[in-house]
């Protein structure tokens, strides 16, 4: 009944979708443009210490807040250390952090919210009332609150990151958990026998993957703000290491006589969380997740 | 009576472009003509082009479509380049559309009354003061019982049927020449579809318009239009007076369709039409049915028929059509596998109640009862090994919630499953044990639903065969292509997706995975309602073939209304003499696609929201109700012959003798055990 058409059928054969759907977002201005930004980031904090020009620490007193000309094509900064090597290199860190962090809260969010979106009942009803307690906080209220309890390092980041930013992905997981449950091959899958964790890990996993990736692009983004945050408080990194919030932070005394050392970081960062948003925004069309849906934390 | 041509459709192509980048035909050369006072049904398989035909007579193309070649005139003028400005006049105005499920496009914000005076307002033919009278003399037109009540209700207080009604209504506001109806009745009870059917052909005589239906369903064709034009891979294969194409049609495509419809007068299966219509731009250089014609030449390969006048009156595209006539397009189907001795009883349904009102926090911490009318109430139904029985009814009447409650998905409120000598069945899945889970399996309606979209064949079929047999590897694989084979499919489906299978495809993956697990019992809700007509003819078949295993395939029936049972008895004596009042209005209003079969409509197509708390479940809809007692007492049951039980106040000498109903045909769909 199917030899005519087939033929048809199987030439849109399925091992490609990772691959179609990259080719999506890359067929897409917002995608290509993103998806370069955030690759370009990567790479620089990856290999930014083999090709900066200058060492970080070195300071040069004869060469304080000096603007852009031909060696320090940046400037530099208060100290005269070259703010072109500290801007490469000062995204290492929370790239690293926040691209730990990220996968950690996008996992236990998500394997939270499906099992809750499955389960339903009393658990589910009390868990997401206390969700709803964590997101009506200011989140730098909870993170000062941890970092004052913990204190500052990546190993006290890492995890606080991770727990926080885990928190607003129950509720999507959940959410998409619960259009898919409602589903005839959900309820096929219960009739059969089928436990919970089976009905998770074969049924509802691949489903729901969509959306946790879209929402883990989203995370990424909000996450970098918080880090660059928390070290522009001074809870971040600290000094000497070349940080992009500590920079700001560092050279907003000159904004008036020396604007320069501000612009550098300012940019960085924001093109990169710009690349980000523009990847989840490509990601989520080509998958056809809509993005108004998604809640914003 | 017929005047002069209002529609013409002129060797009209509307094709979109491919991924490929060539451009694929969705229309091919369509030549049709509507004259003043006809009334056209376009009957066609989904893909045929049928909604895209109806939607360019009035000048209207959906996003990505571009016309190739061709006119659609209206009255003379080319509306697919006429200016957008003076379409919207004759939209509406000159030619109005009824989609499918327009009851649901009514504002839900808006009075009736109101959005009727939108639409009059709208098309500007009418003083203002001429408004209010005009409402209700529309709503009187589409036979609305009370039009000043119905004109100050919001769209959700009125039934389905209701609304469809107000929405013919709206089309009929700017007084148009001509009606488009694409599946107007899609989606209604089957009682409310003959009711709106009645409708649709009465208005058209009274109001003198054109009609153009669209369906596919030759049932709804058959009680409305005069002539019927069959669409088949977007071209017109077969045009003609509604007779002839519905009893002795002149195209082997039109004559398969004919013979896949199951119907209630014929016990035999009906006949299955293999393989699918080509997609957009691969039918070949020669006739687009040449791949399922019984009758194909070599000749018809390699040359595109013309559509030729046929001696008879009317036009068909086929290169033989006088030796068409030898297709048989009734039954000569082989009949359904026999029924007779069953064995031992396997279910015991006793006085089944299923409630689906939840206790809320507060009645919980108070210890109340929920509250409400149990949905599913003292249903007794006994299955024996190898019976088939059907659950009939309209939409709400339990049926699915009692398969739900045999497979354990929904816990009875009262009552008791016995299952195979050993007693009760518990509630809920998690309690049952794995073998009673294997040996009772459920196959879905829609098995766009039903498969999950993300696995492949084989991992859909893995599923029972690893939970149950705890099979990997090698044996897995054996054992998956074992269970393809029987449903008819290949080894090589077997990295497929869901989504790259036809809808016959897919329901056939669902019925393997159901019997991959070998049950005993299977629970089949409407499995074919969401497929084809050529289609469900093959799924029945294979569900008959498989079980040696509804009244395509039914044994018994048991008849239900707002979850209680009515009748239940052998199909036979069930289908060919309904007793009980409420299987005499279901059956009266199946549709035949016989040419001027006309529907016994009984019962009021209102639809209830609950059943009634005491006396008999069909009291407020019953046409020979008795008196008060129906509405206090429980029905009684009375015994009309063997195993052939009535729940009446009707005496049964009267119930069995009253009325004789000719024959029926096919749209109640029974289920299968």
């Amino acid at each position: 009944m199917s030899d005519g058409p087939a033929t048809l059928v199987a030439t849109t054969a399925r091992p490609s979708r990772i691959v179609s759907v990259i080719c999506e977002v890359l067929s897409r201005p917002s995608g290509f443009i993103g998806l370069f930004l955030v690759i370009a980031h990567v790479l620089l904090a990856l290999f930014s210490p083999i090709f900066a020009p200058f060492d970080f620490k070195a300071m040069n007193a004869n060469a304080i807040l000096s603007p852009p000309d031909a060696t320090h094509w940046l400037g530099t900064d208060q100290l005269g250390r070259d703010i072109l090597t500290r801007t490469i290199m000062g995204g290492r860190q929370a790239i690293l952090v926040t691209a730990i962090a990220t996968p950690l809260a996008v996992a236990w969010g998500g394997l939270l919210g499906i099992y809750l979106g499955l389960a339903g009942g009393r658990l589910d009803d009390i868990l997401m009332r206390v969700v709803d307690a964590f997101l009506a906080l200011p989140w730098i209220l909870k993170m000062l609150l941890m970092i004052v309890t913990f204190g500052t390092g990546v190993s006290v980041l890492i995890p606080t990151l991770a727990f926080f930013y885990g928190i607003p992905v129950i509720r999507i997981a959940r959410a998409a958990t619960q259009n898919i449950v409602a589903r005839d091959f959900v309820l096929a899958a219960r009739a059969r026998g089928h436990s919970r964790v089976s009905i998770m890990r074969k049924e509802l996993f691949g489903n729901v993957l969509d959306a946790l990736m879209v929402e883990g692009a989203m995370r990424w983004s909000w996450m970098l703000l918080a880090f660059t945050s928390l070290s522009f408080l001074g809870f971040g990194v600290s000094p000497p290491t070349p940080d992009w919030g500590l920079m700001i932070a560092d050279s907003r005394n000159f904004m008036a006589i020396a604007p320069w050392p501000a612009f550098a970081p300012v940019i960085a960062l924001s093109s990169l969380i710009i690349g980000i948003n523009l990847t989840a925004d490509a990601l989520a069309k080509a998958l056809g997740i809509d993005r108004a849906q998604a809640a914003v934390h | 009576m017929t005047g002069d041509v209002l529609i013409d459709v002129q060797n009209l192509s509307i094709g979109f472009t491919g991924r490929s980048g060539k451009l694929l035909p969705v229309l091919r050369n369509i030549d049709l003509g509507v004259r003043r006072g006809e009334t056209v049904g376009i009957v066609g398989e989904s893909g045929s082009g049928k909604s895209t035909l109806a939607l360019a007579m009035m000048g209207y193309l959906k996003h990505g479509l571009r016309v190739i070649s061709g006119r659609s005139l209206f009255d003379g003028r080319d509306l697919l380049t006429m200016p957008s400005c003076e379409l919207q006049r004759i939209r509406g105005g000159k030619i109005a559309l009824i989609p499918q499920n327009s009851g649901q496009s009514l504002s839900p914000n808006l009075r009736v009354g109101a959005q009727l005076t939108e639409a009059l307002a709208l098309h500007g033919k009418l003083a203002l003061s001429a408004f209010p009278a005009r409402v209700i003399q529309l709503l009187q037109q589409v036979r609305l019982p009370d039009p000043e009540v119905i004109a100050s209700r919001y769209p959700h207080e009125l039934s389905g049927g209701q609304q469809q009604r107000v929405a013919i209504a709206m089309a009929l506001a700017g007084d148009p020449e001509a009606l488009l109806l694409d599946e107007p009745t899609t989606g209604l009870d089957v009682t409310t579809q003959a009711h709106i059917l009645a409708l649709l052909s009465d208005i058209a005589v009274r109001l003198d318009k054109v009609m153009v239906y669209v369906s596919h369903d030759l049932g709804a064709i058959a009680r409305v239009c005069s002539r019927v034009v069959v669409m088949y891979a977007g071209e017109i294969v077969l045009d003609g007076d509604a007779t002839s194409v519905l009893t002795n049609p002149g195209h082997p495509y039109a004559r398969g369709l004919l013979a896949s419809i199951p119907r209630l007068g014929n016990p035999n299966l009906p006949m299955a039409l293999e393989g699918r219509p080509p997609p957009p731009g691969d039918a070949g250089p020669g006739c687009s049915f040449v791949d399922r014609c019984a009758i194909a030449e070599a000749p018809c390969r390699s040359e595109r028929p013309g559509l030729q006048p046929l001696p008879a009156g009317g036009r068909v595209r086929c290169r033989l059509p006088e030796r068409a006539g030898s297709i048989p397009t009734k039954r000569a189907g082989k009949p359904a596998s026999a029924g007779g001795s069953f064995g031992e009883p396997l279910v015991r349904l006793s006085n089944l109640a299923i409630s689906y009102a939840r206790q809320s926090l507060v009645d919980q911490l108070l210890g109340r009862k929920p509250q409400g009318v149990p949905t599913v109430d003292r249903v007794n139904i006994e299955i024996r090994q190898g019976e088939v029985i059907g659950l009939v009814g309209e939409s709400g009447s339990g049926k699915s919630t009692i398969l739900k409650a045999v497979a354990g998905l929904v816990g009875p409120a009262n009552g008791e499953i016995a299952y195979d000598r050993s007693g009760a069945l518990p509630a809920t899945v998690e309690q049952r044990r794995p073998e009673q889970l294997r040996e009772i399996q459920l196959i879905f309606q829609n098995p766009d639903e039903s498969l999950n979209p993300r696995h492949t064949i084989e991992q859909i079929l893995a599923q029972p065969l690893q939970l149950y047999f705890g099979l990997s590897g090698d044996a897995l694989r054996k054992r998956s292509i074992a269970i393809l084979e029987r449903v008819r499919l290949g080894a090589h489906y077997l990295d497929r997706l869901p989504s790259q299978l036809s809808g016959g495809e897919k329901q056939r993956v669902a019925i393997a995975r159901a019997f991959a697990a070998e049950p005993k019992l299977l629970l089949c809700d409407e499995v074919t309602s969401a497929l084809d007509v050529s289609v469900q003819a093959a799924v029945l078949d294979l569900l008959d073939q498989l079980r040696r295993d509804v009244r395509a395939l039914s044994d018994r029936v048991a008849v239900l209304y707002q979850g209680r049972l009515c009748e239940i008895g052998p199909a036979a004596a069930v289908y060919s003499r309904p007793c009980h009042p409420y299987t005499e209005a279901l059956l009266g209003a199946v549709l035949e696609p016989e040419p001027g079969a006309r529907p016994i409509l009984m019962a009021e197509d209102i639809v209830e929201l609950s059943p009634p708390a005491k006396g008999c479940p069909f009291q407020r809809r019953c046409h020979r109700k008795v008196g008060s007692i129906c509405e206090s007492t429980t029905p009684p049951q009375r015994n009309a012959g063997a195993e052939h039980v009535i729940h009446c106040h009707i005496p049964i000498g009267e119930l069995t003798s009253a009325q004789t109903v000719s024959t029926l045909g096919n749209a109640v769909r029974p289920h299968v055990q």
